[in-house]
């Protein structure tokens, strides 16, 4: 599947679109198929998301999963501190970033 | 240390509101972030993996109590409670957010700091020798010379539009604790026959891609053509260095295409025009500078002796305090690297234990090091007990400097968009597995530096012992070098062969320390060693 | 009409800048225009003929054009110096303190942004070409 993502305007936080509209959680992720880069455009220009780009993930039953490990890595945080990710109280969240 | 006059204040402060504004339009959208991003970055902002990043400037990496004290706060109401300690002297700060940011440079602002030009193609952080002032080999303190070249480099309006990052390193003794010749300009304050100081001009060194080390260009420029010198130098570099391709675009690439001789040649005829201009201050602004630098009111009559009956204080003392030149006081060197954290980070609440220290114990003056630790440079002998148990109930006193524990590493994919590969996770396994610290002083000085990417933050071209972060295919590998140093042996590190996963360089590096024991002849550093018996003797074990 | 990106008294000049190479081939030729990559220098035999001299900046991030605006008014060139091409507001301040007077940018400019750019700072570090004192030289007279 395809994944559109990129950073919060204001915040910098990593956001993913959700198919109408941008979320922080990449669970709630929707497929963009083809039409990434004109959402991609849509959105950046309309200051909803900076720099977006689209990216390949596969669908799992935990929700969609970033094939490349820095794409994994901006979906939860900082491997080496746990405690500032989306995550902190899951002791599984590593795993799904390695 | 350096106090801004009115026009100090003045300048930083039209650049918080000149930034607050370019916020402003960024937010409202008549900037695009393709137009806001150079404007950013000159600020010091990068958008990371996470967020915003915001890099500090601590200028010649000195900084005093209530510097130190206002980047605790920053971490704590703007970030996530922590900072981490730069291979340039800086502080940066991961979980920025861009509408904070002039709030943010305007707090600095009060303190004397900023985030002026911390990134972006125009003239970076002078840095220096973190022992400036209390090293008993200096023939001057660097740093006067240091913030010449800092207000001579901010705004210059000919030169924020170069074709890619300059960065300058001033040193004033022979032994070189600032990697100066791996520097786009590095510079050796000296003296000549006739007593006078001037600068030994190397230009052409750096990392990245393509390491090279500085040729030298100019044996000796004094004081009073100092500037107009290195501007003669930045206008040569702003008009021929190449601009087709961002990987050939430092200066050291512009120097090996066209030979030291000619680009010293075009600078000493560019120099010509220059110094026509009159462009370089009078002595009294380098003594009106000096002036901020002068020697703090040391006490006479102080003891050498140390009591060492602490035994884990002995060991602290012997690794981490070096010798000053005024007799009764010492160099602390506070490691950032304790075993189990992450290399160069320090907690607010150790932020501030460093500053009291500072403020209480070293004539309030902090500095940060390029190898990612704290120094504290004008420490009483007879306080150094204090000072070490107020350090070691806050994590702050791992006694591993320069030794195989005290990794310099980048922030790496955990962080930083450009990484391929994380490199705190192999810091953390590295030393876990060197944790015994009599192995560690056993193998004695060893550097260790690893880099996320190419891009080489973490200095591993010039580590005894270098390790290169890659992608491949999709999957982290990292490669291993060998003898590279930064100091005044200059060497680039050279690559051993294949590349190895995470758990398989850890094992390189460990049957590497055992081929250097094996080996080592007559007191040599690991380094020593392998300039003497070469890469072979380390394939053959790493490689079998 | 005030011209909000032209700063000086004299009347434009209405010849075209014809390219270096044509300059440096005709004699009555008064206005030319360099390339990012060409040699300002070139012009500096002839300077008493020239009215103006348009520098391209074809990508903001090209600073060369900086370099050749100083070497021109150094050599004491005191006719029109314009930037044109991708010259965004912000680099103006910077372009006028090399000797820039006059802008031709290829992106409309918003002209209260220029005039707080170029308003907003009172002190300059460095001796450019705009005459400014620089703060060194306040400092001890």
């Amino acid at each position: 599947m395809k994944l559109l993502t990129g950073n919060d305007l204001v915040t910098g936080d990593v956001i993913w679109w959700t198919g109408d509209g941008w979320s922080r959680h990449i669970e709630d992720a929707k497929d963009a198929g083809d039409q990434g880069d004109i959402l991609a455009q849509v959105e950046e220009a309309a200051r909803r998301v900076n720099t977006p780009y689209v990216i390949d993930a596969e669908a799992t039953s935990e929700g969609p999963r970033p094939a490349h490990i820095k794409d994994r890595i901006r979906a939860l945080g900082p491997t080496v501190r746990p405690d500032l990710t989306l995550k902190p109280a899951d002791p599984n969240a590593g795993s799904w970033v390695i | 240390m350096y106090k801004y006059d009115e026009y100090d204040h003045a300048i930083v402060a039209s650049r918080v509101e000149e930034f607050r504004d370019q916020v402003r339009r960024r937010l409202e959208g008549h900037l695009t972030e393709d137009q806001f991003k150079p404007l950013r970055l000159m600020n010091g902002l990068y958008l990371q993996l996470h967020a915003y990043m915001l890099r500090v400037a601590v200028p010649y990496g000195t900084m005093d109590a209530r510097q130190m004290r206002m980047l605790g706060h920053i971490a704590r109401k703007y970030d996530r409670g922590y900072g981490h300690f730069t291979t340039r002297q800086n502080i940066q700060f991961n979980w920025i957010k861009l509408a904070d940011t002039p709030d943010i440079l305007e707090e600095l602002a009060t303190v004397e700091m900023h985030a002026i030009q911390t990134s972006g193609n125009c003239i970076r952080n002078i840095s220096s020798d973190q022992f400036a002032g209390a090293a008993a080999d200096e023939v001057t303190d660097p740093r006067p010379w240091a913030e010449l070249l800092r207000q001579w480099s901010t705004f210059h309006p000919e030169f924020t539009y170069l074709p890619r990052k300059f960065k300058i390193a001033v040193i004033a003794s022979d032994t070189d604790r600032a990697a100066m010749r791996l520097h786009d300009i590095g510079i050796q304050i000296v003296r000549n026959d006739a007593g006078e100081l001037g600068g030994r001009i190397y230009v052409g060194g750096g990392m990245g891609r393509t390491p090279m080390i500085a040729p030298l260009i100019r044996d000796f420029v004094p004081y009073e053509d100092f500037i107009s010198y290195l501007e003669a130098c930045l206008r040569v570099y702003n008009r021929y260095g190449r601009r087709d391709n961002i990987y050939k675009a430092r200066i050291k690439i512009l120097i090996h295409e066209i030979g030291a001789d000619k680009y010293r040649d075009e600078v000493e005829a560019e120099f010509l025009e220059v110094k026509k201009l009159a462009i370089d201050p009078p002595k009294a602004e380098l003594e009106r500078i000096s002036a901020h630098f002068a020697p703090p009111a040391f006490e006479n009559g102080l003891l050498d002796d140390i009591d060492r009956t602490d035994p884990d204080f002995a060991v602290w003392v012997d690794q981490n305090v070096s010798a000053h030149k005024t007799a009764g006081y010492a160099i602390v060197t506070v490691s950032l690297k304790p075993m189990g954290g992450i290399p160069g980070d320090a907690s607010a609440d150790q932020i501030d234990v460093m500053a009291d220290l500072a403020e209480r114990f070293s004539f309030n003056e902090l500095r940060v090091t390029h190898a990612q630790n704290i120094v504290l440079p004008h420490v009483a002998k007879r306080d150094l007990y204090p000072v070490y148990q107020i350090l070691n109930q806050s994590g702050l006193a791992e006694a591993n400097l320069d030794l195989i524990s005290d990794i310099i590493a980048c922030p790496g994919l955990d962080y930083c968009s450009l990484a391929n590969a994380r490199s705190i996770p192999l810091a953390q396994k590295i030393a876990q597995r060197f944790s015994d610290l009599d192995r560690q002083r056993d193998l004695g000085e060893l550097k260790l530096k690893i880099s996320g990417c190419i891009n080489a933050c973490g200095h591993h071209h010039a580590g005894h012992i270098g390790i290169l972060g890659v992608d491949r295919k999709g999957t982290e590998n990292f490669q291993l070098l060998l003898g590279g140093s930064g100091a005044e042996d200059v060497s680039l590190a050279k690559i051993t062969g294949p590349g190895f996963s995470e758990d398989g360089i850890v094992d390189a590096i460990e049957k590497t320390t055992d081929v250097y024991l094996a080996q080592r002849e007559d007191g040599e550093r690991f380094v020593d060693t392998y300039r003497r018996i070469g890469m072979e003797p380390f394939k053959e074990a790493i490689y079998g | 009409m005030v011209d909000a990106l032209r700063f000086r008294d004299d009347v434009p000049h209405e010849e075209p800048a014809v390219t270096l190479d044509s300059f440096l081939g005709q004699s009555n030729a008064t206005a030319v225009r360099i390339e990012a990559g060409e040699d300002a220098r070139v012009l500096l035999p002839h300077l008493d003929r020239i009215a103006l001299v348009e520098v391209s900046f074809p990508k903001y991030r090209d600073g060369r054009g900086y370099s050749s605006a100083r070497i021109l008014r150094e050599a004491g060139y005191t006719g029109e110096l314009r930037a044109q091409g991708d010259v965004l507001v912000d680099q103006i301040p910077l372009m006028r303190r090399c000797g820039f007077d006059s802008f031709a940018p290829e992106a409309p400019v918003d002209e209260a942004v220029l005039h707080a750019s170029l308003t907003r700072y009172d002190h300059d570090y460095q001796a450019a070409a705009d005459g400014h004192v620089p703060v060194w030289k306040r400092r001890h007279g």
